[in-house]
């Protein structure tokens, strides 16, 4: 294996494999202190973040570059790649490496799965994955996890995985990250994006009960969490199969009767049929909250990176 | 080896020979140490030779080169039970099983076309060996069966 393989967390924080059980608590205990305040607001005063992001995001990027500003320090970004270098067909290994020259770490998003794996071996700075293609995306799972720690222990719970699980990065990091806490996995999604063997088989080994279920109604009534993804419509055949099966996957205010009273709902966002927006006013309704926790569990993994 | 396999395939002077090979891997296990027509090595191949260690197997002779152990040990992927004996002078010089590597670089091609080592990057595909097959380091995908399908 190559020394840059071994740079893994904390110089690297590129899937959320890289780290145990024990590193996932730090930063969940440290994201917790911080939204309490209680940072110190010029941690990473002249220390410069370079945000490479191939793709579309909103809250990713721009939490990372609030995150990034409450600790004192600032943000460069690549601003459009029709306009960049890797039009001209720069691999992503050289621009890397041009930009580690630039900042003192990078967050990088590309639809290239191991795009965040390759860049730590070419980075001379610190990289964070904010998205591989269906990769992995360690910082929404980690956010996701102080959102559930915030209404109750981790360890043990049951929670629902709804939607596309298939091709949801976000679910399966979840998932992997939840087999460290003895979490119980419901699955429900339509035929053919279920969970990949792949990762069925992962969370086996790590001794983790998958049970997939086909009702909605059937599910919901076990959950401590119920974590909603986006079905998206380029999945589906036509737009009539898409309409018709995202109608048995829509959260409502009707069907969360049945559930506990300490449920809490997670979304990755953006949504768009999957979660009536009458849901909003529900106190299970976390799924803003979650995203607004995108800051503190951001800026504990960069005052984490640059410890 | 019986009579009728030393008339299939003469003794090496000096060279390599690759014994106990899974029946019908031979031409895989030159592919996964880089042997092609085009090299210049003088090579004796035996498929679905008799074995009196397992029902069937395939045997590889290399003339003049001694393969190292981490050529060697590629072949466990697919031959678990290969052994290798180095040749000098009509001797057994040496003899070895192949023991599974933990890492493989650049034998396998990653079936994911959206992994990154599959895009025109100056890196190498690897893969790290797990007991239920073996993950690219890169995209995190698992092969599980019919690893052979996938070398370059």
């Amino acid at each position: 294996m190559s020394e840059s393989f071994k740079k893994t967390y904390p110089f690297n924080i590129i899937s959320i494999k890289d780290l145990g059980r024990k590193e996932i608590e730090s930063i969940l205990d440290d994201a917790s202190r911080i939204a309490d305040g209680l940072y110190p607001d010029n941690a990473l005063n002249g220390k410069i973040l370079a945000l490479l992001f191939f793709e579309p995001s909103t809250r990713t990027r721009m939490s990372f570059e609030a995150a990034m500003a409450r600790l004192g320090g600032r943000s460069i970004n690549l601003d459009s790649i029709e306009a960049s270098s890797l039009a001209k067909g720069e691999t992503l290994a050289d621009t890397i490496r041009v930009v580690s020259g630039y900042a003192d770490i990078i967050v990088l998003r590309h639809p290239s799965e191991g795009a965040a794996r390759l860049a730590s071996e070419f980075a001379r700075v610190p990289v964070i994955n904010a998205g591989d293609g269906a990769g992995q995306h360690p910082s929404q799972t980690l956010l996701d996890l102080y959102t559930i720690k915030q209404a109750m222990p981790i360890d043990k719970i049951d929670i629902g995985l709804l939607g596309d699980l298939r091709y949801g990065r976000t679910a399966h990091s979840l998932a992997y990250a939840l087999s460290l806490f003895n979490a119980r996995i419901h699955t429900l999604s339509p035929r053919g994006l279920e969970l990949p063997d792949s990762i069925l088989n992962e969370l086996e080994e790590n001794g983790t009960e998958v049970i997939p279920h086909e009702e909605i109604n059937e599910v919901i009534p076990l959950l401590d969490v119920l974590y909603v993804t986006r079905l998206q419509r380029e999945r589906f055949p036509d737009s009539a199969s898409y309409v018709n099966i995202a109608k048995n996957f829509r959260i409502t205010p009707e069907i969360l009767e049945s559930a506990k009273d300490h449920l809490i709902l997670l979304h990755p966002l953006p949504r768009v049929d999957e979660i009536d927006p009458q849901v909003d006013e529900l106190p299970c309704a976390k799924y803003f909250e979650q995203s607004k926790n995108g800051v503190p569990v951001r800026m504990a993994m960069l005052m984490e990176m640059f410890r | 080896m019986n009579e009728d396999d030393s008339l299939r395939i003469r003794p090496i002077e000096n060279g390599t020979v690759i014994d106990h090979i899974t029946a019908g891997e031979a031409l895989n296990v030159l592919r996964i140490i880089g042997i092609t027509g085009t090299t210049k090595e003088s090579i004796s191949v035996a498929t679905n030779v008799q074995s009196g260690l397992m029902p069937k197997k395939d045997i590889v002779k290399i003339d003049n080169r001694e393969l190292l152990k981490e050529e060697v040990d590629r072949i466990a992927l697919i031959s678990p039970k290969a052994t290798i004996n180095i040749i000098r002078n009509y001797k057994v010089f040496e003899k070895k099983g192949v023991q599974i590597p933990k890492v493989i670089t650049g034998i396998v091609k990653c079936p994911n076309p959206r992994c990154i080592s599959n895009a025109n990057e100056p890196i190498e595909s690897r893969f790290e060996v797990l007991e239920s097959g073996i993950r690219c380091l890169y995209c995190e995908g698992v092969i599980t069966k019919d690893i052979s399908q996938h070398f370059m």
